[in-house]
């Protein structure tokens, strides 16, 4: 990816959110680190952990939670405005389905008001266009919109929901007819992977500035269904090639992000550009997170936005400051040059496949369970016959393999 | 694929010239971060930091004046001369268009 612009302009890219578990491409937010190294960027907010859709590879965590326990309209607008106080410049309202809250006018509005760029995040299929209209008045700056496939039946089968096509292809019509920017989110795993041109394709029909080609990470709903989710290393030199070939193709039509999967990288990306560094997560329920998947740390002690300021969890917050910096490295990252570059990879993927998240991440290739790990994708992908998704839904990790036809 | 919209014209890549008017479409806000410092563009999933240089270049583009004229102005003001000032920011609006940070003015 192009980061640095000719000479005048530099570029920060967000970490792509909500949809698949994501990590910043450029890990500096800026020049001067003092600043910068205080307040984040980009907050991530999880609005709800409500969706009509069951991707099997949510970011959500497992343990999903409930309606109950998300914070009130007010709550949330009390966090916007303790957000742009702190310096953040960019939020990013997701879920779940973002507008599966009826309060997300007010929420917007509080939060175009104290001058934050708001992205809305969802997957379409719920939203109206007189709602669209409306967030768009209060001040809504720009829609990512997920589509889970080009082939409609596919999309139907992988999200678990009918008809979700027509209903993506309406919304992003009416983003432009606000005269919105539009970006197309494509989670791309083995069973869409085939598609990977169409995709790009298809966001320029719908008149998007931008399209995230957005391998799966495995993480969470994604590590439960990655023996159904990993695409074989083939098929991604392939569809890295076309992606390639786009870019050239549609220069200055659009702008095309691609997210490579870890398992076929040499050096893991800068998760979230380096742990409690440029972004700062918001759970429905109120807990504040150096990143979406913290959660799966255990023994991790996170605080609430009920209980502490934002700005004082961000500072001085235990989670955040654990694996802040470099200091925690162990070998090989303490005596390693690029350990400003990508700070260590995944602390959540390192404590998933090492029990101990202060290891170097597995998708490093100096770290001494890469190669085991790699291993895992090449048998996983090259299994003759995907196993069935486990859906994301309430209590749906412990339950047996649906089958594949859409509810 | 797509539904009952009638069929238009593909979109196109703009070429920047000397003629050419740009402006900054209303959903990117190029607006000063006093908490850090500098400028900053503010862009879907994206920030950009502009130098000095560029601030005075994107504060021009407001489509009425063309290439020409800002860097013109640009040149006089500084003192620099004209040919480099042009290639100069020709390279830098080109690659901005292309990450769609400035529009044609319509
Ligand atoms: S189920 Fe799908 S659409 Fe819903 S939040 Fe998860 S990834 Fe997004
Ligand atoms: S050893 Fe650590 S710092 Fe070095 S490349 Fe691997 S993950 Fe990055």
């Amino acid at each position: 990816m192009n980061e640095i612009a000719p000479t005048h302009v530099t570029e920060t890219a967000m970490p792509d959110v909500a949809r698949v578990a994501e990590c910043a491409t450029s890990p500096d937010p800026g020049t001067e680190p003092a600043l910068c190294a205080r307040a984040p960027i980009g907050m991530l907010c999880e609005l709800t952990h409500r969706c009509p859709l069951q991707c099997p590879y949510c970011s959500n965590p497992v343990e999903l939670e409930r309606a109950n326990a998300e914070l009130t309209t007010a709550e949330w607008q009390d966090v916007m405005r303790q957000a742009a106080s702190l310096g953040v410049l960019q939020i990013h309202l997701s879920g779940g389905e973002p507008t599966a809250r009826k309060d997300l006018e007010d929420i917007v509005r509080v939060a175009a008001d104290v001058g934050l760029y708001t992205n809305l995040i969802t997957a379409g299929v719920t939203l109206t266009r007189e709602r669209l209209a409306k967030l768009v008045e209060v001040g809504l700056d720009h829609v990512q919109l997920s589509v889970q496939d080009v082939d409609p039946e596919n999309a139907d089968r992988i999200a678990a929901y009918k008809g979700g096509m027509a209903k993506k292809i309406q919304v992003a019509g009416w983003v432009k007819e606000n005269g919105l920017p539009l970006t197309i989110n494509c989670p791309i795993h083995r069973q869409n992977i085939h598609n990977v041109p169409r995709m790009i394709e298809f966001a320029v029909e719908m008149g998007a500035g931008r399209v995230e080609i957005a391998h799966v990470q495995y993480y969470a709903w994604a590590l439960i269904n990655r023996a159904s989710l990993m695409p074989t290393r083939e098929a991604f030199m392939t569809a890295a090639k076309q992606v390639e070939e786009a870019r050239e193709k549609y220069k200055g039509v659009i702008v095309i992000d691609a997210i490579v999967p870890d398992y076929y990288a040499k050096f893991p990306k800068p998760c979230m550009g380096g742990w409690a560094r440029g972004i700062v997560n918001i759970t429905p329920s109120g807990r504040v997170l150096p990143c979406h998947a913290a959660e799966s740390i255990k023994g991790l002690p996170f605080d609430n936005i009920k209980d502490r300021p934002l700005a004082d969890i961000w500072l001085n917050g235990e989670a955040f400051q654990k694996y802040r910096g470099t200091s925690w490295m162990k070998e090989p990252c303490r005596s390693c040059p690029r350990k400003e570059i990508d700070y260590g990879g995944c602390r959540c993927q390192a404590f998933a496949l090492t029990g101990d998240a202060a290891n170097t991440d597995p998708a490093c290739s100096l770290s001494p369970m890469h190669a085991q790990w790699q291993a895992v994708a090449e048998v996983e992908s090259h299994t003759p016959n995907a196993p069935e998704f486990i859906y994301r839904r309430v209590g749906g990790a412990t339950k047996k393999p649906e089958a594949h036809n859409a509810s | 694929m797509s539904e009952p919209t009638a069929p238009k014209p593909a979109p196109t890549r703009l070429i920047v010239t000397g003629e050419t008017k740009l402006v900054m479409p209303r959903h990117n806000k190029l607006r000063h971060d006093a908490g850090r410092g500098r400028w900053i563009i503010l862009a879907p999933e994206r920030v950009f930091n502009p130098d000095d240089t560029a601030v005075e270049v994107l504060k021009r583009c407001d489509g009425q004046r063309s290439v020409s004229e800002i860097a013109e102005a640009l040149s006089q003001e500084y003192q620099a001369p004209l040919d480099v000032v042009t290639t100069d920011i020709l390279e830098m609006l080109q690659d901005l268009t292309d990450k769609g940070v400035l529009i044609k003015a319509p």
